[in-house]
């Protein structure tokens, strides 16, 4: 087998899976924590909700480098929004400053953003930024690589009006078994929860996850397995 | 309260001995002396007011407007030179706009206020300015709630419940101290205020003069809006027979 040390040099992709979900009295940010270079994990416990105010909390997905940048350059905004008017920044303006960004340098940057928070207008409230620079206000959404194996579940299981620990659940669950299907998302869950009282980050070891298959019998050879009686085909 | 500061006047850049800025004073004097603006916030919005003095009876009744919408949700009276009333609005409309665009949301009253003020402050720090001579009674409702804010050619600018600027200012203060603000809703407040302008004018010193209304409250959807034709009837009325009973006593 040609054993491949992967593309060393290539640029640090957050493959990801990120998702942020509204609940009766806030939102809860989740995602995975892989950082990798082509094959390679860089770092398997990044934090990928960073933050950009007391109230408000972004998810990073894509090029880690353009996710970083924006976030600090919004950063940077919202604490000068936040002074002039005299009281926190509202999620709308953060997810407009992000947007703004997105959208005029979208030809230079690859980066889906989920922004969530809450403030004394609104609530709680989830924003969804993908590539080119949408805005979308939404109950829910998911974001990079790993989102492609979620939009069913979330689909049956999605539901308005959560309490806290219904929507944590959810969320964990959810990235946990995006972790389990796709290769570039990995390591640790992290959650952050945002409400009237501010914002309250989880941490989940992989230990503590599901594992979503069960441990099958040892084979030992391909001749056990042949001589066995022909199975019942599968049924569903 | 006039004093000729002799020596000291000729430049904004120029301090006098007891530490005044004559020309700024001289420039709050084009305010003074030109018609009445007065403006109220009521428990559901604001309504404001001006007294527009008719130089010509030529003029087409609804031209040469006082009060200008400056976004959606507020509108300014202006006092004073028009033209450089003209500019403050442009102003104030050219922040409004790029607020929104970059933030997302309309800007808050506070904000438009003091940015306003910022500008109109600017201008008496260069000698190659000249101080506005132009006051402006800023009224706007957002999420907060309905605020008004009045802007001085000082570059001041304070947060009012009731606020008047122009010839009859004083008379106008007193009236609307008399009003209970806090319990009055903004259709009270229309005639209030167009009592209080019929009553400060002075027939004898101005001919003849217009009344031009513009409210943002509850009723109008917290948009910003001239005072719908019926209701300024009903206040001109109103205001008129009030004047009457007056000199009848």
């Amino acid at each position: 087998m040609d054993m491949s040390s992967g593309d060393l040099n290539a640029p640090h992709s957050m493959g990801t899976t990120i998702i942020g979900v509204t609940y009766n009295g806030g939102v809860v940010l989740g995602a995975d924590s892989r950082t990798s270079t082509g094959m390679y994990v860089a770092n398997r416990a990044s934090d990928k909700i960073t933050q950009l105010t007391d109230n408000v909390y972004i998810c990073r997905s894509g090029s880690a480098a353009d996710s970083q940048i924006v976030s600090d350059y919004v950063r940077y905004f919202l604490h000068q929004h936040t002074i002039q008017l005299g009281q926190p920044s509202t999620v709308k303006v953060a997810a407009n400053l992000v947007r703004l960004l997105s959208y005029n340098n979208k030809n230079s940057l690859q980066t889906g953003l989920i922004v969530g928070g809450w403030d004394k207008y609104e609530g709680g409230k989830i924003y969804g930024i993908p590539l080119g620079g949408t805005v979308l206000e939404l109950p829910f959404t998911i974001g990079g690589s790993g989102s492609s194996y979620l939009y069913g579940f979330f689909d049956q299981v999605w539901k308005e009006g959560m309490t806290q620990e219904e929507a944590e659940k959810l969320v964990v669950k959810a990235v946990s078994l995006a972790i389990a299907r796709d290769g570039a998302s990995g390591g640790v869950v992290r959650t952050v929860t945002i409400d009237k009282d501010g914002a309250t980050r989880k941490f989940y070891p992989s230990e503590t996850l599901p594992l979503w298959h069960e441990e099958l019998e040892p084979q030992e050879s391909l001749l056990d397995i042949l001589s066995a009686a022909s199975p019942e085909p599968m049924m569903s | 309260m006039s004093s000729i500061g002799t020596g000291y006047d000729l430049s904004v850049t120029t301090f006098s001995p007891d530490g005044r800025v004559f020309q700024i004073e001289y420039a709050a004097k084009a305010v003074d002396n030109s018609g009445t603006v007065v403006a109220i916030r009521c428990k559901d919005g604001i309504v404001m007011g001006v007294e527009k003095l008719i130089s010509s009876k030529m003029m087409l009744p609804g031209s040469n407007r006082r009060i200008h919408a400056v976004h959606r949700h507020s509108g300014m009276a202006v006092a004073g030179l028009a033209a450089d009333g003209r500019q403050i609005v442009a102003r104030a409309k050219s922040e409004a706009t790029n607020y929104e665009s970059t933030y997302g949301e309309p800007i808050p009253v506070k904000e438009l206020a003091e940015r306003v003020a910022s500008y109109v402050h600017l201008c008496t720090l260069y000698w190659w300015l000249r101080p506005f001579g132009s006051g402006v009674i800023l009224g706007g409702y957002d999420r907060d709630g309905p605020q008004l804010y009045m802007v001085e050619p000082s570059g001041v600018s304070y947060r009012y419940f009731g606020a008047a600027i122009g010839k009859g200012r004083q008379a106008a203060k007193t009236e609307i101290e008399k009003l209970k603000l806090s319990e009055m809703t903004c259709r009270k407040g229309v005639i209030e205020v167009a009592k209080i302008i019929y009553g400060v004018h002075d027939e004898a010193k101005d001919k003849a003069f217009e009344l031009e209304m513009s409210w943002v409250c509850d009723k109008s959807n917290r948009q910003h809006q001239k005072v719908p034709d019926d209701l300024l009837e009903e206040a001109k009325a109103a205001a008129k027979a009030a004047l009457e009973e007056m000199d009848a006593d």
